[in-house]
């Protein structure tokens, strides 16, 4: 089971699996949280190449896999313990490019507080999307605890945990999956296989045939699904969550899509990866078969999807222009919650910080446009 | 009042705590049934049930992570490190992770965790069940360091550190867990984090030490006062950090003359800091320089620990320095 490759609909959109039941408005609301992925992505590259931001991370080809998971899962009690190219799976649920934005910008009014580079997004509303860390694989046995507490507490809910091919050889990776294990805890391992961490190929990653085998040696079931088709991402996580809720452990799901832009805005993929792979990757477009598919069954007209786009552009200019006018955090940002409370050698040098900048005449009302 | 070893009140506290709160929760290897490599955690799982006290895999990471995410998720956990020695695949978990939460995430996420684990030497461990990695801790903002001396400390302070609304470090001196009894106050029990304990007083010269230290320099101070009739006063510090500097300012500046002892290695060690903070608030009032008595900078040796730990009579021999000095 572990090594065949579920999938519904075809690059041309043509159903060739079981379409699951899902209604039409999470169909929409999948289509909207791609395309807004999209439109997001286009700008904050747009925004890095003309230095408003200093970074960002593309998400194009791989869209299908955070937007699909994310739809099995309910905000009231689930949890995402999501990777950095998971933009999708905040805009399922709702945050509004706005609050992606203020992050990408670092202003002040930035859940982070401009403390995090972008893309290391926190939500808490109106889904607990857990605060991303840049190093690699540690948020797995996180999500393992987060989902043991609701297991200990005889709740239902389930954490989802994201992470990409290069992930699966972190140290987070077998702990996490080795507790989650020993423990049956509700946790849905996502491995969004992009088939690159950085510039190092799936095959120097791992001498598996596949991330779903890995599954095995944790005692938890693995399958296989095409990344680029959202249904049967969709499906595959809407199973695994169920297991999960029933009390029958967590699954290790593998979504194979392709990363077909850079690992980041630093990043310059034609070195490394071949042309003929994203060509052929370029047929297999998950948004492309999608609307094909949402046209077919009448779900939505082209028309209707095309004010949609145009409605996800507009969406995410208008958030860039809003952020990048809100100015930097308070100087006082650096030094508060690093502890609940302030401890007194830290209130001596924040006394000192905002008196020697102050006396520069810096660092104490940066409004404006940025790049400030 | 009862009289308990340390490890006997650490596990007292635990108890305690737990009763009170049941989202209290202890993880670590060998916890359960057994009760610990040293019993710390000795009866619990009988008390408060496998879902409550249990036993995970070994690894140190896995511990870390799991417990960061309980406290995410609204629980208090207790993460017990069976060595100190054996933290570093946790490093990660410690300092990027549960000391940068709040931080990172505009305090929308939190750690309230405890990772207790036995520290330092005198057990014949050798290289890797002896260290005293506080120093490696105590360079990361956002985490509590608290190394307890005495069993009504080690319960006040562990019970402190549940209550705290941040990830805190405890390191229990393993050498002391057994080596004295003392009277330790029964039910909740507090002391404050970031509060130094002064020991013994005087004015002669300040002693700063913590954990299996202090009462090597307790006894160092006794020997003093009867050879030369010096009073010198020994300070606790008992919380590593966020350290109460005003209190260790105002004891150098009393005394004037100045001993650090830890047993960890010498370079960039804990006693570094506090010459470094008596150099910059303090130095008008020094009639001495600040002399350190610590571990050897070399990894931790097996036969020969009793040369590589600080003994009363190091202790000794610097106070005696500093006392000297014109």
């Amino acid at each position: 089971m572990s090594d065949q490759l579920l999938q519904i609909l075809d690059p041309t959109g043509r159903k060739v699996g079981p379409a699951p039941r899902v209604r039409r408005e999470v169909l929409r609301r999948l289509l909207r949280a791609m395309l807004m992925t999209r439109h997001f992505d286009d700008r904050c590259m747009k925004l890095q190449r003309t230095g408003k931001i200093g970074f960002s991370v593309p998400n194009l080809g791989i869209e299908a896999v955070s937007a699909g998971a994310a739809a099995a899962l309910d905000p009231e009690r689930d949890w995402i313990a999501p990777s950095y190219r998971d933009f999708a799976m905040a805009f399922y649920h709702g945050v509004s490019a706005e609050a992606m934005m203020d992050t990408q910008f670092g202003n002040a009014a930035d859940n982070n507080r401009g403390r995090q580079m972008p893309v290391h997004f926190t939500f808490r509303e109106p889904v607990r999307f857990l605060s991303i860390s840049s190093p690699i694989g540690t948020h797995l046995p996180q999500a393992v605890g987060i989902a043991l507490a609701m297991k200990k507490r005889g709740e239902d809910g389930v954490c989802l945990a994201s992470f990409g091919d290069g992930g699966t050889s972190s140290l987070g990776f077998h702990s996490g999956l080795n507790f989650a294990g020993v423990f049956g805890a509700p946790v849905v391992f996502l491995c969004q296989n992009n088939q690159w961490a950085i510039s190092c190929p799936i095959d120097k990653q791992t001498a598996s045939a596949t991330i779903a085998a890995k599954a095995e040696a944790y005692g938890m079931p693995g399958r296989r699904v095409d990344g680029n088709d959202v249904l049967a991402v969709h499906k595959a996580v809407t199973e695994a969550v169920k297991r999960a809720r029933a009390g029958e452990g967590p699954t290790l799901i593998e979504a194979v899509t392709m990363r077909m832009g850079g690992h980041s805005t630093s990043d310059d993929p034609s070195r490394y990866v071949p042309a003929e792979l994203l060509a052929e990757w370029r047929e297999k477009d998950p948004l492309i078969r999608f609307q094909r598919f949402l046209v077919d069954q009448g779900v939505m007209g082209e028309e209707e999807i095309a004010a949609l786009d145009a409605e996800c552009a507009e969406e995410c200019a208008a958030a860039a222009r809003a952020a990048a006018g809100k100015g930097r955090p308070a100087l006082d940002t650096i030094f508060s919650d690093v502890y609940a409370e302030l401890p007194p050698h830290l209130r001596a040098q924040q006394d000192w910080c905002i008196r020697h900048y102050s006396s520069r005449g810096e660092g104490v009302d940066e409004k404006g446009e940025f790049p400030l | 009042m009862t009289e308990l070893t340390l490890v006997q009140a650490v596990n007292d506290g635990l108890k305690t705590k737990m009763r009170e709160d049941e989202t209290v929760l202890v993880l670590g290897e060998d916890v359960g049934p057994k009760g610990g490599v040293f019993l710390a955690t000795e009866g619990l799982t009988a008390e408060f049930g496998e879902e409550r006290c249990f036993d995970t895999p070994l690894s140190e990471d896995g511990i870390i992570g799991v417990g960061i995410g309980l406290a995410l998720n609204g629980m208090k956990p207790v993460c017990e490190i069976q060595f100190q020695d054996f933290i570093f695949p946790a490093f990660d978990q410690i300092v990027s992770e549960a000391a940068k939460f709040r931080y990172r995430s505009g305090g929308m996420y939190t750690v309230p965790m405890v990772i207790r684990t036995p520290y330092g030497g005198g057990i014949r461990g050798g290289l890797y069940h002896s260290q005293s990695g506080e120093a490696y801790f105590c360079h990361t903002p956002g985490l509590k360091v608290v190394v307890p001396s005495t069993p009504a400390d080690a319960k006040g302070l562990l019970i402190s550190a549940i209550e705290d609304p941040d990830p805190v470090l405890f390191l229990e001196p393993k050498a002391l867990y057994r080596s004295f009894r003392q009277e330790v106050p029964e039910g909740i029990w507090r002391v404050p984090l970031s509060t130094v304990r002064e020991v013994r007083p005087g004015d002669d010269a300040v002693v700063f030490c913590y954990g299996a230290m202090v009462p090597v320099c307790e006894r160092a101070a006794e020997r003093i006062a009867e050879a030369r009739g010096a009073a010198v006063r020994v300070v606790d510090l008992r919380t590593l950090l966020p350290l109460d500097e005003e209190a260790v300012i105002a004891a150098a500046r009393a005394c004037g003359r100045v001993v650090v002892v830890h047993e960890a290695p010498r370079f960039c060690g804990y006693g570094a800091e506090i010459s470094a903070l008596i150099a910059e608030h303090a130095i008008d009032a020094m009639e001495a320089p600040v002399v350190r008595v610590t571990g050897f900078d070399t990894p931790f040796p097996n036969t020969l620990e009793h040369y590589y730990l600080p003994d009363a009579r190091r202790v000794v021999d610097a106070l005696e320095r500093v006392l000297d000095y014109e």
